[in-house]
């Protein structure tokens, strides 16, 4: 039976055959990859360069892109370091209220047997039916009559708030994950229950923690829609916005500057992302099993 | 029976301790989407605008709705950006840099995995500015200053390919959760199927077709399902680079939605009847919803072992 397949000649040419189809996968991905690799690399090349000929070959190296660092580009526009403490403080408020709130919600859904337990947990399910982007014109509203609106405050409620669901499924799956004798030995110790959950079950959950910590901080970090609707103030301009107006000031006119303000907006991000990126794939895939 | 009965009072005393663990997500939950749900289905029925009143006019607004020379278009639109894209990028995309990056090695697999994610963590302005470069109408971008350098003429691709564009921008940001949830399934797969099917003189399409799709079809079913929403009211990158335009050409039912609501250059904040569009999307997702569950048969595959992520 099959004895074709251990003559040298044909082991020969089931190797071969082998490394021409692992090489058309390497072409493959290679050429599928290149607008996003062109892409990044435009974000470097575009930010340090002038006119670029032909739109990509650089010509001499500059640095008067980044003159938006101490000179605003426009009158109309806000001190670059102000959007950018902006930015961070958005990024950090919906990280901060996000993480408390997600982790004492999960903790309690994992743990404590109370009435309407099982319907919170279906209605965080039901409400991923509604997403975000079609509550917007109600959000407004809400927003409005608390007097949020123009505010960093309401975007970061409202982002937070959104995230929440997704928060409490994930940190829930990570407080299930503990032994229950854990817990018991410490409360017949006598802890309390707030001290049980501050004391034992906290630091047992750092990963979880620190994992939807970076979801929501690069979250945050990258808000645009809530923002560029909710916020208008020029005070209160976070760099998507600051990018947005470049975008609609000059369309398709100053991409150096376009580009430099860009790159800077994503600096974090690079970073961010090549030190969790192993982290970023777990939690996208397990957010959306509990999200399920 | 008082409230001096111990296991009673502690047991208030437990429900009372978990409500306060509960209360800034009820909060936050009630206030930021539970609310917004109630208040979108009954601003559909007002014709509420930059005044926010609440005059009701009954289905004043749906009737409009179908009366709208604009709609036919938008739910073209919709229903071409929402299966293309998922037809294209977040199934077959997504499945193909799955298998190609589990069939080649671990840590260049990694690599072009982390590559394709890294769209969807990049802030939406971005990602925009990086295609608005790629698309330019002038010579000063992309794929124009390579038409130039071959001695061609320079093309306004946004208003040219309008489907294509948003197609393509929404798909490569798309592609990545499908990859990462057939990753996770493909690793999933024993190895002893594969090898013996490797023994057995399978190619690697034979091994792919005969093993791999069989085994991760639930996966693919599911984010089939879950994309199509997803991609039904995704609008930010649409609005960000073709802003739905030329004349409609790439609006979507979101984006018109949000149009009608917020955008300057109509000047009307039509509230009511955006409330009323986003409904009706609602409404969409929801029978679409259904549909996959009934085709795909979802609740077979609540009782299936859950694939994790290795």
């Amino acid at each position: 039976m099959a004895t074709h397949r251990f003559t040298p000649g044909s082991l020969e040419r089931e190797r071969r055959k082998q490394k021409l189809l692992r090489f058309s996968m390497y072409v493959f991905l290679i050429l599928a990859s290149l607008p996003i690799v062109v892409g990044y690399l435009w974000l470097f090349v575009g930010a340090f360069t002038g006119n670029l000929v032909y739109g990509f070959v650089p010509q001499e190296l500059t640095v008067a892109n980044w003159s938006f660092l101490w000179e605003s580009p426009s009158p109309a526009w806000p001190n670059i370091w102000r959007t950018f403490a902006n930015t961070f403080f958005l990024a950090a408020g919906v990280t901060v209220i996000m993480v408390v709130v997600s982790t004492s919600a999960a903790y309690v859904v994992s743990r404590m047997y109370f009435p309407g337990r099982s319907m919170i947990l279906a209605s965080t399910l039901i409400l991923h039916a509604f997403p975000a982007i079609t509550l917007l014109i109600a959000l407004y509203y809400i927003l409005r009559t608390l007097g949020l609106l123009d505010s960093l405050w309401g975007v970061i409620l409202v982002r937070a708030g959104l995230m929440v669901p997704f928060g409490i499924w994930v940190m829930k799956g990570f407080f299930d994950d503990i032994p229950w004798d854990i817990e018991m030995s410490a409360l017949i110790d006598g802890a309390t229950r707030f001290q049980t959950f501050w004391k034992v079950m906290l630091p047992l959950v750092k990963p979880g923690i620190a994992a939807i910590a970076v979801f929501a901080f690069m979250a945050g970090w990258a808000e645009y829609i809530f923002l560029v609707t909710f916020v208008r103030d020029p005070n209160s301009w976070t760099l998507s916005s600051y990018i947005n107006a470049i975008i609609g000031n000059y369309r398709f006119t100053n991409y150096g500057l376009l580009a430099a303000v860009s790159l800077f907006y994503m600096f974090p991000v690079l970073l961010f992302f090549l030190l969790t990126q192993k982290l970023l794939m777990k939690v996208t895939v397990g957010g959306i099993k509990g999200g399920r | 029976m008082s409230s001096g009965d111990p296991k009673r009072t502690g047991r208030a005393k437990g429900y009372l301790q978990a409500f306060l663990f509960l209360l800034p997500g009820l909060i936050l939950i009630l206030l930021f989407f539970l609310a917004p749900v109630i208040i979108t289905a009954v601003m559909g029925f007002t014709n509420m605008d930059y005044r926010f009143q609440w005059n009701f006019i009954g289905l004043g607004n749906f009737f409009r709705m179908a009366d709208d020379f604009l709609i036919p278009k938008i739910l073209i639109n919709t229903l071409v950006y929402t299966f293309g894209t998922l037809a294209i990028f977040n199934v077959t995309f997504g499945l193909i840099l799955a298998l190609l990056t589990t069939s080649i090695s671990e840590r260049v697999g990694l690599f072009f995995r982390a590559l394709w994610l890294l769209p969807r963590f990049t802030p939406p302005v971005v990602y925009a500015a990086i295609w608005l470069w790629i698309l330019s109408p002038t010579r000063n971008g992309l794929l124009n200053g390579l038409r130039v350098a071959m001695g061609l003429r320079p093309i306004a691709w946004i208003s040219q390919f309008p489907w294509g564009v948003i197609i393509i921008t929404n798909g490569i940001i798309g592609a990545s959760m499908g990859m990462l949830i057939f990753t996770s399934a493909i690793k999933a797969i024993p190895r002893d199927y594969l090898w013996a099917a490797r023994v057995d003189g399978a190619s690697w399409f034979q091994e792919v077709r005969h093993i791999v799709l069989p085994l991760i079809r639930w996966p693919l079913m599911f984010i089939t399902a879950y994309q199509t929403l997803s991609l039904l009211t995704s609008y930010e990158y649409i609005l960000l680079i073709t802003q739905g335009g030329p004349f409609h050409a790439s609006e979507v039912w979101s984006l018109y939605a949000y149009n009608k609501a917020f955008s300057a250059y109509a000047g009307t904040y039509e509230f009511g009847y955006a409330a009323a569009l986003a409904t009706v999307l609602v409404l969409i997702g929801t029978v679409a919803s259904i549909a996959y569950w009934k085709i795909f048969r979802f609740r077979e595959m609540m009782a299936q072992p859950r694939i994790e992520v290795s």
